[in-house]
């Protein structure tokens, strides 16, 4: 190409356009036809979306005469099974949080992204989506024929069933979503009754429109382009981790099944069918190594083996291995490996603390503020008086009668308690009480003061829970 | 720029320069290009609607009449309209029946808080801790009545009390007796008084205002309650002028509070807080009154 030959800089341009006949970017231009075949991994991969049943099927779930799982919002309770959890213990929150984000990591460290190819809703959507474009289009030939072809009756009839469809399942997506956080049977009645929640109904909008657009028209485009974890996950792999491989030394070079003993046989076992290119859902070409566009789902996988089968070779020519396997290093680092290890920790760690927050979830809370203007005030009798802010959480569902005592001291009087502190179920309840002390019998400055509150629940367990504030005094005379 | 493509079957887009630099086709993806133009046809309905254009000093209207400060005034409203259910049942009730009421008395603490700020806390501190010359609220020493009535007269129409200056009317002997009788009142809860200093206090009009006990009861009613004349209370370990102690009450005694002829005297007035000499309606007030009430001292 070049056309100066005395010049010798243009050969280093040259190679800096190597690989631009090779370089395809799949901008969306066209619409990917997959080619469905049975297979091992079509159906794990079947198997592992019905894990989705969950999100539609969850809310239906009873449990003490309400919802099993209620997320309400309004009320800030957030109720799963028999546990109650209040915004005050949304630390787990954040504990499940990060056991679900290390979960990714450690299994995109020992098997690619597993997540992308089996788990993902965007993944399982667009799988259901093309199922049913499958089911009245027929497969990919004809599909790209109908595509091409201009509107006709048959045409309009056809696309009309199959985006009324696409647009079912994006309601009934949303409507799942909202039914998480209130009660399911009620919203089914309320919401085409037009009495539901405004925002029910946007969001059920926006989730349908949402699921339409992305499972029916962009698919491996979000993969490629709008999905933020597809980069992440991608530079979590190592030469260590198992994602699906063309054995390329088995394979090349490619070559048509001649009419030859297998013995004389000079090329390798790929046959060049490009099968693992027609069953790829993002369009890539696993010949070509691991790269973005390829979520490991490993239909690629069956759709080889059955042409092996057919031609008589061995499975596994694209097959689950890793680097190292091919390399022809020990496979025992997908174990052996510190980030491994590492990751498991702490997923150990986030799931105990998730736990024991779950079974130490007292029923009743206290927070105790102690006035500081003035620290203490000196009363007509002579005894020193500190002022205390008691906010009584109630996370029970019942109105409890919460008695207060406080100990500390061998002279404290406790003001403003004498009555049992009525709580409502839920919420917080502030009461203002004062502690005496008579100057004489103080010792220090300050000493600590242990509020304990208690009632009993309608079981008759009791409720109790205590916390440690301050007593403040004046310096003791010196006499 | 050549006017042919030397690379024909590569994916570049016909530019070359120096016969081999070429700009290679790198779109972005389609739904982006989609989004982008999408979004100007956003723009241009959202500014129709809403106020988006810089027009002088003013943007333009935007047919759906969204501004922001109507849209803070209803949510000024929402919340009065809430707040009005409290204050209807705040005027129709008494301050007692307040204190009674666990819910409302909760709204009226967070209410008057700020009357409290706004009012009350430049001369008695911010939490009732007094200052100097200023009394202490958080205590359960009054001067004239810590009852909700008591509280009621004294925010309305305020206080002012007077002593005598006694240095034209005792001798210095008889001032010291006093003082040091003070003093002995004070660290002893009013037992230790000495025979001298009882005597010159029953003798030399003190009584009339600080009473019989000393404990500043002109009058006791069997209701627990006390007629006051704003004179303090002898017998405890509360000082009612800072610091305290010998020569705090000698100075108390020989120049009185609120003379007006007398320059070194004791200054204690609080004014009238009521309407129309004050600014506090009768609403703010006794929302007030359950709040000084609560500071820890109401009887």
């Amino acid at each position: 190409m070049n056309t100066d030959p005395e010049s010798t800089a243009p050969v280093s341009v040259d190679a800096l356009y190597a690989e631009a006949d090779d370089w395809h970017v799949n901008a969306g231009g066209q619409t990917i036809h997959a080619k469905r075949i049975p297979g091992r991994w079509r159906t794990i991969k079947w198997a592992m979306a019905s894990v989705w049943l969950i999100y539609l099927l969850g809310p239906y779930l009873r449990w003490d005469g309400r919802q099993a799982v209620l997320f309400d919002i309004p009320n800030r309770q957030y109720h799963l099974f028999s546990v109650t959890v209040l915004p005050q213990d949304f630390w787990m929150l954040s504990l499940l949080l990060l056991f679900f984000a290390i979960l990714l990591a450690v299994m995109t460290a020992l098997v690619g992204r597993v997540w992308c190819g089996f788990f993902c809703f965007q993944t399982v959507w667009t799988d259901v989506f093309t199922w049913i474009e499958e089911r009245l289009e027929g497969p990919p030939a004809a599909r790209r024929k109908l595509d091409a072809a201009p509107m006709s009756r048959e045409k309009l009839k056809v696309r009309a069933i199959k985006h009324g469809l696409w647009l079912l399942i994006g309601f009934l997506t949303g409507f799942s979503f909202v039914s998480w956080f209130t009660d399911a049977p009620t919203l089914w009645w309320t919401f085409f009754t037009g009495q539901a929640n405004g925002a029910a109904y946007v969001t059920v909008a926006l989730f349908t429109a949402g699921t339409y657009v992305l499972a029916g028209f962009l698919r491996e485009q979000t993969c490629f382009w709008l999905c933020p974890y597809a980069r992440i996950q991608g530079v979590m792999l190592d030469r260590s981790t198992i994602v699906p491989t063309y054995d390329e030394r088995r394979g090349e070079p490619r070559g048509r099944v001649k009419r030859e003993d297998e013995g004389e046989r000079t090329t390798g076992d790929c046959v060049d069918c490009n099968q693992c290119l027609a069953v790829c859902p993002t369009g890539v070409d696993i010949r070509r190594g691991q790269q973005e566009g390829c979520i490991t789902c490993a239909l690629c996988l069956d759709a080889c083996d059955q042409v092996m089968d057919k031609v008589g070779r061995p499975r596994g020519l694209i097959r689950y291995a890793s680097l190292d396997e091919f390399e022809g290093r020990s496979t025992s680092r997908l174990w052996l490996r510190p980030r491994v290890w590492v990751y498991v920790l702490i997923l150990g760690l986030s799931l105990s603390g998730i736990l024991y927050g779950l079974t130490s979830l007292d029923p009743l809370e206290l927070r105790v503020l102690h006035e500081r203007a003035p620290l203490f005030v000196l009363q007509s009798d002579g005894s020193i008086q500190n002022k205390y802010t008691l906010k009584i959480l109630n996370k029970t569902h019942e109105p409890l009668a919460v008695t207060v005592r406080a100990t500390g001291h061998d002279d404290l009087t406790l003001v403003g308690a004498e009555q049992p502190i009525e709580t409502m179920p839920g919420g917080v309840t502030p009461a203002t009480v004062f502690v005496r002390i008579p100057r004489e019998a103080l010792e220090s400055e300050q000493q600590p003061i242990v509020f304990r509150i208690e009632a009993e629940r309608t079981t008759g367990e009791p409720a109790l829970t205590e916390r440690e504030s301050v007593f403040v005094g004046p310096e003791p005379r010196s006499d | 720029m050549a006017d042919h493509n030397p690379f024909p079957g590569e994916n570049n887009t016909g530019h070359v320069w120096d016969d081999n630099i070429r700009e290679l086709k790198n779109p972005p993806p389609r739904w982006w290009m989609q989004g982008f133009w999408l979004s100007i046809i956003w723009v241009v309905g959202y500014s129709i609607l809403y106020p988006t254009w810089p027009v002088g000093d003013d943007a333009n209207r935007g047919l759906l009449g969204w501004t922001q400060i109507k849209e803070y005034e209803q949510g000024v409203e929402r919340i009065e309209a809430k707040r009005a259910e409290f204050e209807d049942r705040i005027r129709e009730l008494s301050a007692d029946q307040i204190l009674a009421d666990p819910g409302l008395k909760q709204y009226t603490l967070a209410s008057a808080k700020v009357l409290f700020g706004d009012n009350c806390a430049a001369c008695h501190g911010s939490g009732g801790q007094g200052n100097p010359g200023y009394p202490v609220l958080a205590d359960d020493d009054w001067l004239y009545g810590g009852t909700t009535a008591k509280l009621t007269e004294t925010i309305t129409g305020g206080r002012q009390s007077l002593m005598p200056a006694h240095k034209t009317i005792l001798t210095e002997p008889e001032v010291d007796t006093l003082a040091h009788w003070v003093v002995q009142m004070n660290e002893t809860g009013g037992e230790g008084g000495s025979e001298a200093g009882w005597t010159l206090f029953k003798t030399k009009g003190c009584v009339a205002c600080h009473g019989q006990t000393a404990n500043g009861h002109v009058v006791d009613l069997p209701n627990g309650d006390f007629i006051g004349v704003g004179a303090a209370n002898l017998r405890d370990g509360i000082w009612r002028f800072e610091p305290g102690g010998f020569e705090s009450a000698r100075h108390t005694i020989l120049y009185g509070v609120n003379q007006k002829d007398v320059p070194e005297s004791r200054n204690a007035v609080m004014p009238a807080f009521a309407e129309p000499a004050g600014k506090l309606s009768e609403q703010d007030i006794k929302k007030l009154v359950v709040y000084v009430h609560s500071l820890g001292g109401g009887m």
